[in-house]
Formats: C-alpha cells, sequence, structure tokens
C-alpha cells in the first residue's frame, strides 16, 4: 500500500487519477480503516488528505451559507457555537455516528464516500440541501449529496475525483430542519431508519421542504411525494398522514436481522411525522 | 515496501520510530514505543481499549494510522500518573474496584480523564454517553460510572 498525503486537491486528484488497482481517500478513517484492518478493501493507494490547507475548517460565508472541509469531524461540528444553530438536523445527524472516539475523526464526506444506506449523516444533508465539490482531472464541479450515492458501497465518483469541500445552503428565515433514526439500542448502532426532514414556514403555512429517508432502500432517498404532503400545509393530522403514507411509499427495503421489510416501512411514516414535527417546532423558533 | 519515519511527542516526549503505512498508532505506539497500557480488543473502532488523546482529541489509536501521528500531541494512560503518584481517576478506580480483568481500564481512564477536562461537571448520563464507546465485560459499568462520578466531585472541590 502506497501512502501519500498531498499538499492540494488538484496533487490528491492526479495521485488518484494515476494510481492503479484500489484507491481510497483518507479524511477520519473510521470506515477506511475497519475495511482495511478486517482485510474488506486492502488499497494499493492511500491518499490522506488531512495535510491540505483549509479542510478542518469551518466557514460562515457572505450568503449565510456553511463551506466544511472534509476533514472536520463530527466533535468538531457539534462543538461549533453557530452551525447547529443554523442547522440542528444536519448537526444532530453527525452527531448520532458512533462514540465519542469515532467522532474525534468522523467526517460527514466520509459518511457519505462510504456509501451506506444506513449512513446517519446523508439524509439529513439530502433535506438540507447540501452540496459536495467534487475536483476531478477537469476541474471542480458542485453535485448535491442525493447524487453521490448509487448504491451500497457505491458513488458516482469517477476515477480521479474527491469529494473537496461540503457546502451547506444559508439558513434563511423561518426555517428548520431535524433528523432522527430508529436503533434498538439507545447508542452505537446502525439505522434501521433514518429520517431527515429540512422546511420553510409562512406563518404557519409550509412554504418549501425536503424529506430523505435513510436505510429503506439502496440509497438514501430523496421523497419529493412526501415534501409536497406537507407544502402548504400548517402540518395538521391530514398533512402528517399524507406525510407517512408518502413516506411509506417510497420504501423499497432489506429485510435482515435488524428490521424486516414491514417494519421498516411501518417506522419510516412513524419517524416522518416526528421528526416533522421537531423541523416544524424549530423553524418556528419553539 | 516503504517505511515512513514519523516524528511525534508522546506523553511529553518527543520519538521517533519507522512504521509501514498499513499499521495503525496502536501497533506503532505498542510494539515501536513499548507503550502496552493501550489494548487491542476489536481493532475496528467498537470497544474504546486502545483510546488515546490525539492533539487533546479523543480517538481510537486502531483507527488511526502511525503515519498520521507526524507532529501530533499523542497521550496514553502511561502518562496520566505523576511517576508514582496516581491520578485521582486511578486512584478511585483502585477504591472503587472498578475493574475486574483490566483490559478496557487504560482505555476507560484516558476516555473519563478527557471527559473530565472538558466537562468537570458531567451529570451521570452525560458520563455513561461519553463513555459509551468503551465497553467492560467484566464490571457492569456501575462501578466505573461511581469511581468517574466521584473523581469528578473531589477534583471540583479541589479547584
Amino acid at each position: 500500500m502506497d501512502y501519500h498525503s498531498p499538499a492540494s486537491f488538484a496533487e490528491a486528484s492526479a495521485l488518484a487519477a494515476n494510481a492503479s488497482g484500489t484507491t481510497r481517500f483518507l479524511a477520519g478513517g473510521t470506515d477506511v480503516l475497519v475495511q482495511l484492518r478486517s482485510d474488506l478493501v486492502t488499497p494499493d493507494t492511500l491518499i490522506d488528505i488531512k495535510k491540505i490547507n483549509g479542510v478542518r475548517d469551518i466557514t460562515r460565508n457572505a450568503d449565510g451559507g456553511w463551506t466544511l472541509g472534509v476533514a472536520a469531524t463530527g466533535a468538531e461540528m457539534s462543538e461549533h457555537p453557530e452551525l447547529g444553530r443554523d442547522w440542528p438536523g444536519v448537526v444532530e445527524a453527525m452527531d448520532l455516528i458512533g462514540s465519542t472516539q469515532v467522532q474525534g475523526r468522523a467526517t460527514l464526506t466520509g459518511n457519505l464516500c462510504n456509501g451506506s444506506p444506513a449512513a446517519d449523516s446523508v439524509p439529513a444533508m439530502v433535506a438540507a440541501g447540501v452540496t459536495v465539490t467534487v475536483t476531478g482531472p477537469a476541474g471542480d464541479r458542485e453535485v448535491a449529496v442525493e447524487d453521490i450515492p448509487t448504491g451500497p458501497g457505491r458513488t458516482s465518483l469517477d476515477k480521479g475525483e474527491v469529494v473537496s469541500a461540503v457546502n451547506i445552503p444559508a439558513r434563511g428565515e423561518n426555517g428548520g430542519d431535524a433528523y432522527q433514526r430508529f436503533i434498538p439500542r439507545t447508542e452505537m448502532d446502525i439505522a434501521v431508519v433514518g429520517v431527515g426532514v429540512n422546511l420553510r414556514l409562512d406563518g404557519d403555512t409550509i412554504t418549501e421542504a425536503r424529506v430523505s429517508l435513510g436505510a429503506v432502500a439502496p440509497t438514501v432517498l430523496l421523497v419529493e411525494d412526501a415534501a409536497k404532503a406537507i407544502i402548504g400545509t400548517s402540518l395538521d393530522e391530514a398533512a402528517l398522514d399524507a406525510l407517512a403514507a408518502a413516506a411509506e411509499a417510497a420504501c423499497n427495503p432489506i429485510d435482515d436481522k435488524r428490521g424486516t421489510i414491514a417494519f421498516r416501512t411501518e417506522v419510516a411514516g412513524v419517524l416522518a411525522k416526528r421528526v416533522a414535527k421537531i423541523a416544524y417546532a424549530r423553524a418556528k423558533g419553539e | 515496501m516503504s517505511k515512513f519515519h514519523v516524528s511525534t511527542t508522546v506523553n511529553g516526549d518527543s520519538v521517533e520510530y519507522l512504521c509501514d503505512p498499513r499499521e495503525t498508532l496502536l501497533d506503532c505506539l505498542r510494539d515501536k514505543l513499548n507503550l502496552t497500557g493501550a489494548k487491542e480488543g476489536c481493532g475496528t473502532g467498537d470497544c474504546g481499549a486502545c483510546s488515546v488523546t490525539v492533539d487533546g482529541r479523543l480517538v481510537c489509536s486502531c483507527l488511526m494510522l502511525g503515519v498520521e501521528a507526524e507532529g501530533k500531541q499523542i497521550e496514553t494512560v502511561e502518562g496520566i500518573a505523576d511517576g508514582d503518584v496516581l491520578h485521582p481517576l486511578q486512584q478511585k478506580f483502585v477504591e472503587y474496584a472498578a475493574l475486574q480483568c483490566g483490559v478496557c481500564t487504560p482505555g476507560i481512564l484516558v476516555a473519563a480523564k478527557s471527559l473530565l477536562e472538558k466537562n468537570p461537571d458531567p451529570t451521570e448520563e452525560e458520563a455513561r454517553y461519553w463513555l459509551a464507546g468503551n465497553l467492560c465485560r467484566c464490571t457492569g459499568y456501575d462501578k466505573i460510572i461511581r469511581a468517574v462520578m466521584d473523581t469528578a466531585a473531589e477534583l471540583r472541590e479541589a479547584s
């Protein structure tokens, strides 16, 4: 295994483009090292991006949006005094991943590029409308988070491409987001279902919404029908029931030891209602 | 395969080692620096027996490569006592019999010390969540939590 620690993303991209065999990028390593140690994936080329300037930064931009470096950790996001006020759902989703020790290393970008359909931070990012900057041999492009995973463990990134920044939109007025997952324990488990909701209000009426489901399909889903079910409503009982029905209809889960298809589908509806209520209360400033 | 020369600081001492890029920080601490306090329990970041701090941040040393330690400040369980004088946490672990086989203990001491530095007055729930990544198969955790909470109270009185 060749180890590289380039000084720029252009250099990281060139290293990956010219590498043969299996290439992995290393940020927090909480998936890459587990796969390496258990002989699941032994990279021929490992590219540590943490020597690149700015990769740990969490920056509020002039337009109110946020740029997160790809090695900013869950712990750093939770400790940030302002990020969680703008985007509590994104921060709480990241904070659910693993132990204190894992939080000290794990990153949004790693969670995304690991390609797990049960990744906790990904539905929250999809709901929030987060994009990532992808640096490749042809330069930079900006890609919506929902367009990165293509299946369990697979992404749409081409050879030589590396995620170089995470872009969270400006929160704006009267908005709120939330994320919850179901697990059979209280801590340190993988989502059986995860739901992220982000919405905006005009008075009591929802004017914009994005609903995302995790762990109920081969990839994290952006469920437009679930958003349509609550847009234009004040999240009354009828809207909540329509939201749950749309969430259930979008599910295409697997049966496994942590949850059956029927259970995951039902829980998706239940959680969608709960999470939407939290996002709504946050948007109201409650 | 080429080896990497790494210069880092462990418990305040400058150290150097040569490592293969596949070796973890835990491998380097144990096999090159003879600091065998951190243990390999699972090797996959689930058990916390290998806990150390890196630049003040609690991490699993099995989930970090030895090459990544270049220029960092590492603290391990070996740095907790002041010579022969036990740290208050270590003293309380003895008093409360908060260990049996002892494999998890170095990691729990490092993790608990990190908690008390960040939050000198944790609730029991906060302490339990903070230590959720440190598995103990002997004690049932109760004595560990009581030892940590009593240490916190004692350190608050002393300060």
